[in-house]
């Protein structure tokens, strides 16, 4: 009824691996894309599932959105130098191992003592089209969809906030010019750059 | 047919390899998409279960998690980018300004 076991087993088997690629692979550029086919994977499982619009959601906005940021901030960035550094304290790494496998367990032993319920067969013929999921998200979650949009308001200046520079224009790479050289009769840079001096790189550059 | 629970163990295994993710990694980037492969195996519980009850509100959370996840990924990046701006670095372990 969900899928065919073989399904299944293939697109399992492609998550996980792909979920280990993202964890095991040394160049943040391979994680990300690694990431992008294990959320494909899922989302092509949602669709399995009977969540046909979430599953597209799914595909477009954190691949083809999301996980763009991502290799956009990367490759702004330049981090590939940082990724060949000598690796950090070998016991935690061996404990956080130890620990996440534990978690697995218990989730697993958590799921399995859950009670048995009779998977309900008669599916109704909308189950997971867009129609039925805009209508709940318009009628019963109205409020909630609505918060989302101050949501997404917050967070667009919140990043537009953090992320600029003082002047506007400068590259991140190079070295900020802070004080006396900004450009007269500007108090908005101003103000900014004496909000952003108060870190001890800028002061020292 | 697959069980219900096949997805339920699945989820289990992808939650554990994002934790295990944050855990061992010490770029910031890699334990930001860590976490994001923790909130699709939530989704994904949510989607198998909501399929098991027969009832779409399951579906509708995902949406709002996808929603949530994307302005998260917006503020945490420039974050980021704002700490690699100052720092030069992404590493967690050299980002120890807050430590006593």
């Amino acid at each position: 009824m969900t899928m065919p076991p073989l399904v299944f087993a293939f697109l399992a088997a492609l998550a996980i691996i792909a979920s280990l690629g993202v964890i095991l692979q040394r160049n943040p550029v391979h994680c990300v894309l690694s990431f992008a086919l294990a959320l494909t994977d899922i989302g092509v499982l949602f669709m399995g599932l009977g969540a046909v619009t979430v599953g597209f959601l799914q595909i477009v906005v954190y691949v083809g959105a999301i996980m763009i940021l991502f290799l956009f901030v990367i490759w702004l960035l330049n981090i590939q130098a940082d990724a060949l550094k000598p690796r950090g304290n070998l016991g935690i790494k061996f404990a956080g191992a130890i620990g996440a496998a534990a978690l697995a367990a218990e989730l697993f032993v958590t799921f399995s003592s859950y009670p048995r319920m009779r998977e309900i067969r008669t599916m109704p013929p909308d189950f997971g089209s867009i129609a039925s999921v805009a209508r709940m998200l318009f009628s019963d979650y109205l409020v909630a969809f609505e918060v989302t949009s101050l949501l997404l308001l917050a967070a667009i200046v919140g990043a537009i906030a953090l992320a600029r520079t003082t002047t506007g224009a400068a590259s991140p790479a190079l070295p900020v010019t802070v004080g006396g050289d900004a450009p007269a009769g500007a108090p908005v840079d101003a103000a900014s750059s004496s909000i952003a001096s108060g870190s001890p790189a800028r002061e020292h550059a | 047919m697959t069980p219900i629970s096949y997805f339920m163990a699945l989820s289990a295994i992808l939650f554990a390899i994002g934790v295990a993710g944050v855990m061992i990694r010490r770029n910031v980037i890699v334990m930001f998409l860590s976490i994001e492969l923790m909130l699709n195996a939530v989704n994904l519980a949510f989607v198998a279960l909501g399929r098991r009850m027969g009832s779409m509100d399951g579906q509708v959370i995902v949406f709002f998690v996808i929603t949530v996840a994307a302005a998260e990924a917006a503020v945490g990046l420039a974050l980021i980018v704002a700490v690699f701006r100052n720092r030069e670095t992404v590493n967690a372990d050299e980002l120890n300004l807050l430590r006593w």
